[in-house]
């Protein structure tokens, strides 16, 4: 267990260099950043002196080793629209996206694994017919859309929730069912299938012929394997979370780090760009560390291998 | 081949994806030829006309009513189709060639070659790949091709991930022993003998990536990086019609629900191919 947490672990630390190598070289192709501090008409020799003092005249590797060791350290320089240091800009915005995420994460679960379990074991009737059309319609919505079309009916027409913005429950209604729409289609989708497969292997035939009872068949021997691609599929949902909240965020104005994301890219803020993607990305890698640890608690069979 | 039609003809969820997507597919190449109003021209006396269908006065035939500047929204919902889907389809196309061929190579060397390309799939898997998008788009500036890049760039590491797979098991088959015992080069083992044997699973992941790829397009020139305007594109015309939405409801619907029913049709017809070529495929996403 020791070597598998390791490699585990060691896999994500270089996850994590590997993005902000990505971060570091594409933030060099977006522009000059002297040039971007300086207001519109600077003389050249203003640009250069800048460059001089914020080190931009070093080699490219040197600058890279530099702001490897800064960002590592949560430095990403000073936001250029907020005049404060750009990984504070972003910090304060993750408890809103957090609390987005959490919310469709959990009720999209919910009603998707009830709905996939209905699905598998109530297969060939009409419960599964509609869990299935429902899941099929899920996955196939752009979620921006219908989080417009929700506001449509909820806010325009019936005046229940608000169109936008954050501070009660309420403002979160609208977009947490959104998300979690998007998140119960697949996870219905992928227990029912697996639920399907393994109430076909031997073992569970076996563990019915001793004569146990259908509920612990179901519990000990069904469920726990079928989970097993369920907590993978998580992990890979909780990314599409992460980044699909900047077009979900835009939608529902909600003050989260994927709007700033979407501010700064419109307002040409790379500092703020740089840490919102590498904070993003970095609770990304923890997310997908935690569902390779439970994986291996699930299935005892990988941290042996 | 003929079997193939008739299991497809078995199928009734394969046949509805098989069939809708053919016709969207007609509807954007035809698309000049079918007598809708030019997507770009505005007219401001019809201006948010009613669909016509709706029983509303409407002056001209609308069927799904006009935006904001009096431009027809059937006509830019199907010339949208047509920038949309030659996007998406370049973009699958070309993540495809890359992944499928990187792919090969991984699982044919294995190796050193190997560990280092699948270290990379890994690396990229850790960034959202909205986040990837978003942050190349930002750097080259929203366009056409920099979109095509973009789309192939999140893709390319589904084809690399599964093709490896299917080739680490394919190089110990006898027919690419005996291919090696009759003295045949690495490149003519890798293109005659391998390519053709992985191009089934690449087929079906294309046809899935289409529908996300699809999906991510819209969201992206919802956003406002994807195809610039006056090009009609389905995200943009939702972008524009949401402030309308208190007063014109169908400037906003019928563009999303354009992408549902593709994103639909296409996820049927890649379910259905998946189960008919290799069911096993279903768990490796």
């Amino acid at each position: 267990m020791t070597r598998f947490l390791a490699a585990k672990i060691g896999e994500s630390l270089l996850a994590i260099w590997g993005v902000v190598t990505i971060v570091f070289f594409v933030s060099r192709v977006l522009g000059d950043p002297a040039v971007l501090l300086l207001p519109v008409g600077a003389g050249q020799q203003d640009i250069d002196s800048l460059r001089a003092a914020l080190g931009l005249d070093r080699p490219i590797l040197e600058q890279y080793f530099w702001s490897l060791l800064s960002m590592l350290k949560g430095d990403f320089g000073m936001s250029f629209q907020h005049q404060r240091p750009a990984m504070e800009v972003v910090l304060e915005r993750m408890p809103a996206t957090a609390m987005l995420a959490a919310t469709a994460l959990v009720f999209g679960t919910l009603i998707g694994a009830t709905a996939g379990a209905v699905a598998a074991l109530r297969r060939g009737t009409i419960s599964e017919f509609i869990v299935m059309i429902a899941a099929l319609l899920g996955q196939a919505t752009p979620v921006f859309w219908l989080g417009i079309m929700l506001i449509l009916v909820f806010s325009v027409d019936l005046g229940w929730f608000p169109t936008g913005g954050s501070g009660t429950w309420a403002h979160l209604v609208l977009p947490g069912l959104t998300l979690a729409v998007f998140v119960s289609a697949s996870i219905a989708r992928l227990l029912r299938s697996s639920l399907l497969d393994i109430m076909r292997e031997d073992y569970v035939r076996t563990a019915r012929a001793k004569g146990l009872m259908p509920r612990t068949v179901f519990f000990w021997h069904i469920a726990r394997n079928a989970l097993i691609p369920v907590v993978t599929m998580i992990g890979i949902i909780a990314g599409e979370l992460l980044g699909g909240s900047v077009v979900i965020e835009t939608v529902f104005a909600w003050p989260g780090v994927g709007r700033i994301i979407m501010q700064a890219i419109q307002n040409q803020d790379f500092p703020v760009i740089q840490a919102g993607v590498a904070l993003v990305a970095a609770i990304f890698i923890v997310i997908n560390l935690v569902v390779d640890l439970l994986y291996g608690v699930l299935d005892p069979r990988i941290r042996r291998r | 081949m003929k079997s193939f039609f008739l299991a497809l003809l078995k199928s009734r969820a394969g046949l509805f994806g098989f069939v809708l997507v053919l016709v969207f597919v007609l509807a954007a190449l035809l698309a000049p030829y079918l007598g809708l109003p030019v997507p770009t021209r505005s007219n401001l006396v019809a201006r948010m006309v009613a669909p016509t269908w709706t029983g509303a006065f409407s002056p001209g035939a609308h069927p799904l009513g006009t935006d904001e500047l009096g431009r027809d929204i059937l006509s830019r919902i199907v010339h949208g189709s047509r920038v949309t889907l030659a996007i998406a389809a370049a973009a699958v196309v070309l993540g495809g060639i890359v992944g499928t061929l990187l792919g090969i190579v991984a699982g044919y060397y294995r190796g050193m070659v190997d560990r280092v390309l699948m270290r990379i799939v890994d690396i990229q898997l850790a960034l959202p790949l909205m986040l990837l998008a978003l942050l190349v788009i930002a750097a080259l500036g929203p366009s056409t091709t920099n979109l095509i890049i973009v789309l192939s760039l999140t893709s390319w590491l589904r084809y690399a991930r599964i093709i490896r797979g299917q080739v680490l098991a394919l190089r110990e088959r006898e027919f690419i022993l005996s291919a090696h015992a009759i003295g045949a080069g690495t490149w003519r083992i890798m293109i005659k003998h391998l390519l053709p044997n992985v191009m089934t699973p690449a087929l079906v992941i294309a046809t899935l990536e289409l529908a996300r790829i699809i999906i991510m397009d819209a969201a992206l020139s919802f956003l406002g990086l994807g195809v610039q305007p006056p090009n009609p594109s389905w995200g943009r015309m939702l972008a524009d019609g949401r402030v309308y939405i208190s007063t014109a409801w169908w400037i906003v619907t019928f563009p999303g629900i354009a992408i549902l029913l593709t994103v639909l049709s296409v996820n049927l017809l890649g379910d259905w191919l998946r189960d008919y070529f290799d069911p096993k495929l279903r768990t490796m996403r």
